[in-house]
């Protein structure tokens, strides 16, 4: 034990080590020395595609957008430069520090949830199952488009007709006007969306359970630790870069909520639900003001990046406490 | 490992010449020269314009006319986007709301060389599409207008007979013999009737009157066949007007009263809308409204509902003594950079025409543009045994009638944009109308730049 620890590098490939004759090595050896110059124009060519679709359809069009946030522009006609006109009236429109508003209570809700559940739901497939089934059954929401999961969903919870409100009058209750009234509108999209990706959040965090030790819970467990108390002085402290990771993935992915807003509520009622990425949409594919919504999404980028570094600093995402 | 990485760069120049050439092909792909590239959205509609597609080919030996199908929804951002990348269709279905926004954007190309006749087509049709530069932009194609949908069964139990419901009036003190009646047809969940003693508006089993929503800046549906029979207009101008007059206190008072239906329990509230799970169609084929109001493109569609006995009445008189309803025309317009103009401007005069008119009144689904054609449309509907007077009436009749249309003004989508969220606060959250003074004044702002 001392020893492993003692010399880090000699722990992962120890079986290799111990098992490797220098002689079939030294000759595969040469070959890659020799083909190491080729073997970089290989890596290129590999990297390429993903190169070319980071340059044309990621760096290209935000150097443009951030272009374009300083212009009025419609698309079709060309762009006329106004300075900084677009980030003056962001400033001063009501509508878009609501909107930033209600995404941040959707950001809340969504990933405070979402984290929660999936973090349960992690743990209960690793202390308490192995079974494969179960694992496959809570990534089903998963596979289903956000569009369909949206739709059904607006059906289900439909005030008059949905079998959701039915179940709820049919007990006694009120109807709820779940995506239609402005204080249920956004839990009820967060929830949902909550539905589609816990299990992918789940199994993401499960991964990285599987890499905590066994022996460290069996240890606990002569000392005789509760479950509990394993989880928080083992489980959490163990997994919390790859929580880390999976929260700033989370947080980037549910600030860009979009489709489920689109397909349940429109944005309403009167802007309840009209979160930053459906504000954007509308000014530029509804009213033409592609200058206005660059401007916006420059914004949420700058959000969403200070966010981001943020996490990252504060969860020390980079490094990890095992080994 | 020569060939490999031969292989690789290969598959990569693949990829690349694929990302590069894959947004080029679309709209322009295997159009000849003969080719004219049409569009519509009303799936309902297809079999009638393919016939005339079927006699105009007949006609023009050359030309081939080929129609592409897509949803409302859909539509419009296709369009968009096809004017962008330059693959936009020949001719396509104009909607009078985007017409405004598509003359500022320069993409429509006139038609003055078409020598529309306007007293070929029901009154103010073909006046609507002719832009702020005296240019024509659409030919006529077709109208609707909207009336009083209701359930037979439901107006014969509580003693309402046809004639009755097409003698209506309101006024927006008491709202009148209408709101009598929308009152009686409401039932509570013991039973009791809206007019009667103890009826419990907060357990409203059906509705007198179906909900559309809060009607964004036109209330087709909803709101406008009131403020219409009270006097008010949208604009200052019949066309192009250059104010709103969302401030004006008829037009709030007509809203206050309106929404202020659902507070009493006869209107179903905001919160039974969904533009997508249940629409006033919807509400009435559940049985939970009594009635709607709904345009003439959903005929068929209330009339087609599967055990359902549907009746139409027309709109109630209002404070100005006439029945108001607002008459929309659609209309085919030729994009600016259409591939094969001449072609498309023959198939446009065609499809402007009354025989191609009367082929497409004779499916029954839609009211041509023509006199000709309604007729034939109104013949057809009476073979299916529809009765569509409620939705003629108003177009022969100017004695009792008004027809109003869509505003047309610059634009439309930030009215749209901006007053959609103001009406639903006043009837979702029951903001008080003065506040559409507000949004009033910020959309002539824009209207004034």
């Amino acid at each position: 034990m001392t020893v492993a620890s003692s010399s880090p590098p000699s722990r992962l490939p120890s079986r290799g080590v111990e098992g490797t004759a220098p002689k079939p090595r030294s000759g595969r050896k040469r070959e890659r020395d020799g083909g190491s110059r080729g073997d970089g124009a290989l890596a290129a060519l590999f990297i390429a595609p993903a190169m070319l679709g980071f340059l044309v359809f990621l760096l290209w069009p935000t150097l443009r957008g951030i272009y374009l946030s300083f212009t009025r522009f419609n698309l079709l006609t060309p762009a006329e430069w106004v300075g900084l006109d677009n980030y003056r009236r962001m400033v001063n429109d009501p509508i878009f520090w609501d909107s930033l508003k209600v995404t941040v209570e959707y950001v809340f809700i969504n990933i405070g949830v979402q984290t929660v559940s999936a973090l349960a739901i992690a743990v209960l497939l690793q202390r308490l199952t192995q079974s494969a089934v179960l694992r496959g059954v809570v990534l089903t929401p998963y596979l289903m488009s956000n569009v369909v999961a949206g739709i059904v969903w607006l059906w289900m919870l439909d005030t008059q007709l949905g079998i959701g409100n039915e179940i709820i009058a049919g007990l006694g209750f009120d109807r709820i006007p779940f995506l239609a009234d402005e204080t249920w509108a956004i839990p009820t999209i967060a929830l949902i969306n909550v539905w589609r990706h816990v299990g992918y959040t789940a199994l993401l965090l499960f991964a990285g359970l599987q890499a905590i030790p066994n022996d460290m819970y069996e240890a606990a467990k002569v000392d005789g630790a509760s479950e509990w108390r394993m989880f928080w002085r083992i489980t959490m402290p163990l997994l919390r870069p790859v929580l880390a990771v999976v929260l700033i993935m989370t947080v980037i992915g549910s600030f860009q909520v979009f489709d489920t807003v689109a397909v349940t509520t429109n944005g309403g009622p009167a802007n309840a639900t009209n979160v930053l990425q459906f504000y954007i949409y509308g000014s530029a594919f509804g009213r033409f003001q592609f200058g206005y919504a660059s401007a916006m999404s420059v914004a949420l980028l700058v959000v969403l990046s200070a966010i981001t570094i943020l996490q990252y600093r504060l969860t020390r995402a980079g490094r990890t406490d095992l080994g | 490992m020569r060939i490999r990485t031969r292989t690789v760069v290969a598959l990569t120049g693949a990829l690349a010449l694929s990302l590069v050439t894959g947004c080029a092909q679309g709209g322009a792909a295997g159009a000849g020269a003969g080719t004219v590239t049409y569009w519509l959205w009303d799936a309902n509609q297809l079999p009638a314009y393919q016939a005339c597609a079927k006699d105009f080919e007949k006609q023009n030996p050359g030309l081939d006319v080929r129609i592409t199908q897509m949803g409302w929804a859909d539509y419009w951002t296709k369009l968009t986007a096809s004017f962008i990348a330059g693959t936009e269709p020949d001719v396509f279905t104009d909607h009078i709301q985007k017409f405004g926004q598509f003359a500022d954007l320069n993409v429509l190309e006139p038609l003055d060389d078409l020598d529309i006749d306007e007293a070929a087509y029901q009154p103010g049709l073909a006046a609507n599409w002719t832009g702020q530069d005296g240019h024509r932009y659409g030919a006529p194609k077709d109208w609707d207008t909207v009336a009083l949908f209701y359930n037979r069964k439901l107006t014969k139990a509580a003693g309402l007979a046809a004639d009755e419901l097409n003698g209506l009036a309101w006024n927006p003190e008491d709202g009148g013999t209408f709101e009598k009646a929308i009152a009686h047809l409401t039932v509570d969940r013991n039973g009791r009737r809206g007019d009667e003693e103890g009826f419990d508006k907060n357990n409203v089993e059906v509705y007198g009157l179906a909900t559309g929503g809060a009607g964004d800046s036109d209330g087709q549906t909803t709101w406008s066949p009131f403020a219409a029979s009270a006097g008010w207009r949208y604009t200052d101008k019949a066309r192009w007007g250059t104010e709103y007059q969302y401030d004006s206190k008829t037009f709030q008072s007509v809203i206050d009263w309106y929404f202020g239906l659902a507070e009493k329990g006869y209107l179903a509230p905001f919160t039974d809308y969904t533009d997508g799970a249940n629409p006033p169609n919807a509400q009435v084929a559940s049985g939970r409204a009594a009635t709607a109001f709904d345009g003439a493109w959903m005929i068929s569609t209330y009339y087609g509902t599967k055990g359902l006995d549907v009746g139409t009445a027309v709109t109630p008189a209002g404070p100005t003594g006439k029945r108001a309803t607002m008459m929309n025309g659609l209309a085919d317009s030729v994009t600016k950079n259409a591939h094969n103009k001449a072609g498309a401007k023959k198939w446009v005069r065609y499809l402007a025409s009354d025989e191609c008119q009367k082929t497409v009144g004779g499916y029954g689904i839609v009211f041509p543009a023509t006199p000709g054609g309604t007729e034939a449309a109104v013949a057809a509907y009476r073979k299916k045994d529809i009765d569509v007077s409620a939705f003629t009436g108003p177009v022969a009749d100017k004695k009792d009638f008004t027809t109003f249309s869509f505003p047309v003004t610059d634009y439309a989508a930030d009215v749209y944009a901006l007053m959609r969220p103001a009406m639903q606060d006043v009837f979702a959250n029951n903001a008080p109308v003065k506040g559409l003074t507000k949004t009033n004044d910020q959309i002539n702002f824009i209207l004034g730049q």
